[in-house]
Parts: C-alpha cells; structure tokens; sequence
C-alpha cells in the first residue's frame, strides 16, 4: 500500500521529484526574505537607537516609523 | 481623483501597517490550504488514463506557469502606471511581487522539464511554449537586477518599469504559443469564456493548489514589501 503511494506505478521518481523541487524552492524563498526582513528590521532598531536626542524626537513622532519599531520588539 | 484614492491607499505607513497584521494570517491559511491540496493531489485525485501517475506534476506544473505570468502582467500593468500617475509606492509594489514571480516561472520551468520526460521522452525541447517562458525566466531576472543598475533610485526605476512594460509582449506569445505554433504542448483545457475539459476530481486539487500557490506569493509579497520599505526609511533615518 504505501510503496504503491511512493512507486506510484513506476512515476514516483518524477512525481515526488517535482513535488520536493516546488516545496523547497517555497522553503528557500520564504527563509531569505524572512532573513532580509529580520537583518533590515535590526538595522533599524539600531539606527534609531544612535539618533541623536533632537533628531529622535522627530523621528518618533512619525507613524511610519513607530510602527516599524513596534515590529521590531522595541519599547518606544 | 484616481491619484488621490491611489495616494490615500498607498500610504506607506498604512500599507506597512496592514502587511503586518496580514503576514501571519496569510501564512497560517496557506499551511492549511498546502496541506489540503498536497492531499488532494499526491493521494485523493484519480491518475489519468493516458499518463497514468506523472499526471500529478500537473498540480504543480499548472498554478506556478498561471500565477508567474499573472505576476509579470500585474508589474507590467503597475510599470505602465508609474509612468502615467508618477507614484513611487507602485514601483515598490512591482519590485516586491518579482521574487515569487520568479520563483513560480522558475518552479514551471524545472516541473515541466520533469513531466516531458515520461511523457514526451525528453527533459528539454525548445518548443516555442517552453522557450517563451524561459524567456520569462531571463525578464524577471533582469527585472530585478535592473534596480541595480544605478546608484540613481529614479533612474534605475524607470529602466525597470521600461524592462516590464516591454517584457509584458512575451506574455501574449506564451499564453497563444500552443495556438500560433506546432508545440509539444496540448491547447488550453481551462479557458474563461468556455467550459473546462478537466474533470472535476481533476479539477478541485488544481485549484486548491493555485489558491495555497496564490497565497504563497502574497505572503512573500507582504515580506518583501515591509522590508524594502524599512530600507527606505532607514535611510531616511539617515537623512533626518
């Protein structure tokens, strides 16, 4: 029964193949642009920590920017 | 009266806002629709009479090829309104559907090459079907590299919407290439205006799968979107 679903009449080895081929290509994609997503958040959150006081003072009261701190775990 | 609504809605900070709380959502449902639709395919849908078994690569073959053109002709139709209502916020748009866009292009190509072999004996042809999407592959490629050709942001943008708008001419020629040439590939079996030749039991898994492979790209989408917007504004930081 189960090496049916695997060998699948001899077609499996292309069935399976393009099936694992289209999850990791999703798998991959969703990795790198969660870590480019991440990196870019962290480099934020520092940038914004180095502000000097006047310019802090700006930038906080722009909703754009509380809300990215807010998504990166900062307490504004 | 459009660029007012279009400059009301592509608010940055609302866009970002919206992407966020959707994010998660998006990729909880896409799990559950994946899963059902990975059932649905590999397990519950019959195997074709003709290709027995290799019929399932359709389930996967099919909602990539569908879903990256629908992509490129969304960029194409964006481009083309970047030039016409002159807002940044779209090209952002274009530039963050073009990853999965790729990807799916990417996904038809090798799934296809895959399905060739046991049906048609070969992994390759250059049939004209096979050949326009390669083409496609090339456009999104050069797409997204175009944004860095310069370190001039306008000027990269325009060579990009160029890219797209021009590259939206290889779309008609996939879509008609089974029509226009002598191909490998069978004519459309699913059209809009005409009743779809598949079988429901057919049917049903391919579009559950072109809804889980829907979802997946905007999912990448609000992820990319969110992070090029944090770049920007990073510099902006910068510049304050």
């Amino acid at each position: 029964m189960i090496s049916d679903l695997i060998l699948m009449n001899g077609y499996g080895i292309y069935v399976w193949s393009a099936f694992a081929f289209t999850l990791i290509g999703f798998s991959s994609l969703y990795f790198i642009i969660n870590l480019q997503l991440k990196k870019e958040l962290k480099r934020f959150k520092k940038n914004f920590s180095e502000l000097e006081k006047e310019k802090y003072k700006v930038a906080i009261n722009q909703e754009t920017y509380k809300e990215i701190l807010k998504h990166s775990g900062s307490k504004i | 009266m459009l660029y007012n609504i279009m400059f009301k809605y592509f608010n940055p900070y609302k866009i970002f806002k919206i992407n966020s709380t959707l994010q998660k959502f998006v990729f909880f449902s896409f799990i559950i629709v994946l899963s059902i639709g990975l059932v649905e395919s590999l397990f519950l849908s019959p195997e074709d009479y003709l290709q027995k078994d290799s019929v399932r690569i359709m389930y996967v073959h099919v909602p990539a090829a569908w879903i990256s053109l629908g992509i490129f002709s969304t960029i194409a139709l964006l481009s083309t309104s970047v030039f016409l209502y002159k807002n940044k916020n779209l090209i952002l748009v274009s530039k963050s559907l073009a990853p999965s866009g790729m990807l799916f292009t990417l996904i038809a190509l090798v799934t296809g090459s895959i399905w060739g072999k046991p049906t048609w004996g070969t992994w390759w042809a250059w049939d004209a079907r096979i050949t326009s999407m390669l083409i496609l592959l090339i456009l999104y490629i050069i797409y997204l590299l175009s944004f860095r050709i310069s370190d001039d942001k306008d000027k990269s943008n325009k060579i990009s919407a160029i890219i797209a708008i021009f590259g939206a001419i290889n779309i008609p020629i996939i879509k008609f290439s089974v029509d226009w040439w002598s191909t490998l590939h069978q004519p459309a079996s699913i059209t809009l205006t005409e009743k779809s030749t598949i079988h429901s039991s057919m049917l049903v898994p391919l579009i559950i799968m072109t809804a889980a492979f829907a979802l997946f790209s905007i999912l990448i989408f609000l992820m990319k979107y969110n992070t090029e917007l944090i770049k920007i504004k990073n510099k902006g930081l910068k510049r304050l």
